[in-house]
């Protein structure tokens, strides 16, 4: 790389610029406290949003819409990986200690992306975190030797990647008919709602987190090509 | 007490801009794509340290969920944005390789075999 004397003086000079003004800019927002802010207005109704934990009622009710999109973009980036090629070729199988270990520790992952997608109600955890749990099980198994991380074939993957967007627009649709309006659910069935809702969101990013994995579009489909 | 919440903000904060402006300058003055690609994701983590830094209320007062919540979904648009740009980057990868066939091509599990 030619780095001309210019450049190696000014983009120094200009990052400082830019860190003193983001710095400027965070001070100001750390110390400015007038006003109404946003955390006390979450915090408080808390309680009637189907979730005790107040991250999750954020997630997946206060902001429900930020985060329908955000599973959208997830399904995006996935059609993207599946469109620029074949999945790359699989590691080699493991050996049998590894193997072992294997079969121990993906039970072990899936249990507790179960767990930390039930305990998001009420303490840190949800469907993301529960999601990204059953992704690295899928990419221990892809570790391992299994060419197709351990997920179903394409047929059926390409309905676990959508369920996630899928469940979440059918229930915000189905509001909208009762006249509720898109993703308000009522205070008596938001707990259901937001389960529902997150059981499909952990399904679907943990897939899709394995899917990316490997790389591409599975290949179990391309043996069928000429 | 309200002291030591604004200390802790702005070492922890004020790490996450230094992340942020050590991935613009690695971004800026690093050619090849994956070292930009790792440049975007420190980038991005400097940014998630300035959500969470902005989020904290002290030890025994529930943080700010928004903040929270937006870190959470950002992790993993980033995780998937970077399985993006790397499936990008085998693709680029496979087509110079076709083009210039005495060069083999960067990835080495295409056909199978390992290092």
């Amino acid at each position: 790389m030619k780095a001309s004397r210019l450049q190696t003086v000014l983009i120094p000079l200009l990052l400082s610029a830019i860190g003193a003004v983001l710095f400027w800019a965070f001070w100001s927002g750390v110390t400015g406290h007038e006003g109404e802010r946003l955390a006390a207005l979450a915090l408080a109704r808390v309680p009637e949003s189907g979730a005790s934990n107040p991250v999750t009622s954020v997630l997946l009710n206060f902001r429900a819409y930020d985060t329908l999109m955000e599973l959208a973009v997830l399904l995006a980036a996935l059609l993207g990986i599946w469109s620029l090629g074949p999945a790359a070729a699989p590691y080699q199988p493991a050996a049998l200690l590894l193997n072992s270990l294997v079969s121990w520790v993906v039970p072990m992952l899936i249990i507790a992306g179960g767990y930390l997608l039930w305990i998001g109600g009420q303490a840190p955890g949800g469907a993301f975190q529960a999601g990204a749990l059953l992704g690295a099980a899928g990419v221990t198994l892809a570790l391992s030797g299994r060419p197709n991380a351990g997920l179903p074939d394409e047929s059926w993957l390409r309905v676990l990647a959508a369920l996630g967007t899928l469940v979440f627009v059918l229930i915000g649709l189905t509001l909208m008919f009762l006249g509720l309006g898109f993703l308000t659910y009522p205070p008596a069935l938001a707990k259901a709602l937001i389960l529902t809702i997150e059981t499909g969101a952990t399904l679907s990013i943990g897939a899709t987190l394995a899917a990316a994995f490997l790389g591409g579009q599975p290949r179990a489909t391309r043996t069928a090509e000429p | 007490m309200s002291h030591e919440i604004l200390i802790t903000q702005l070492l922890y904060g004020g790490a996450g801009l230094l992340f942020f402006l050590l991935g613009v300058w690695s971004f800026i003055s690093h050619e090849p794509l994956w070292r930009k690609l790792i440049a975007l994701n420190i980038m991005g983590a400097g940014v998630f340290h300035v959500l969470v830094a902005v989020a904290y209320r002290g030890l025994d007062a529930p943080p700010d969920p928004v903040p929270h919540a937006l870190v959470l979904t950002g992790i993993v648009v980033a995780v998937s944005a970077t399985a993006l740009a790397l499936a990008f980057g085998r693709r680029l990868d496979r087509e110079d390789s076709e083009r210039t066939p005495e060069v083999q091509g960067v990835d080495d599990r295409e056909d199978g075999t390992h290092v």
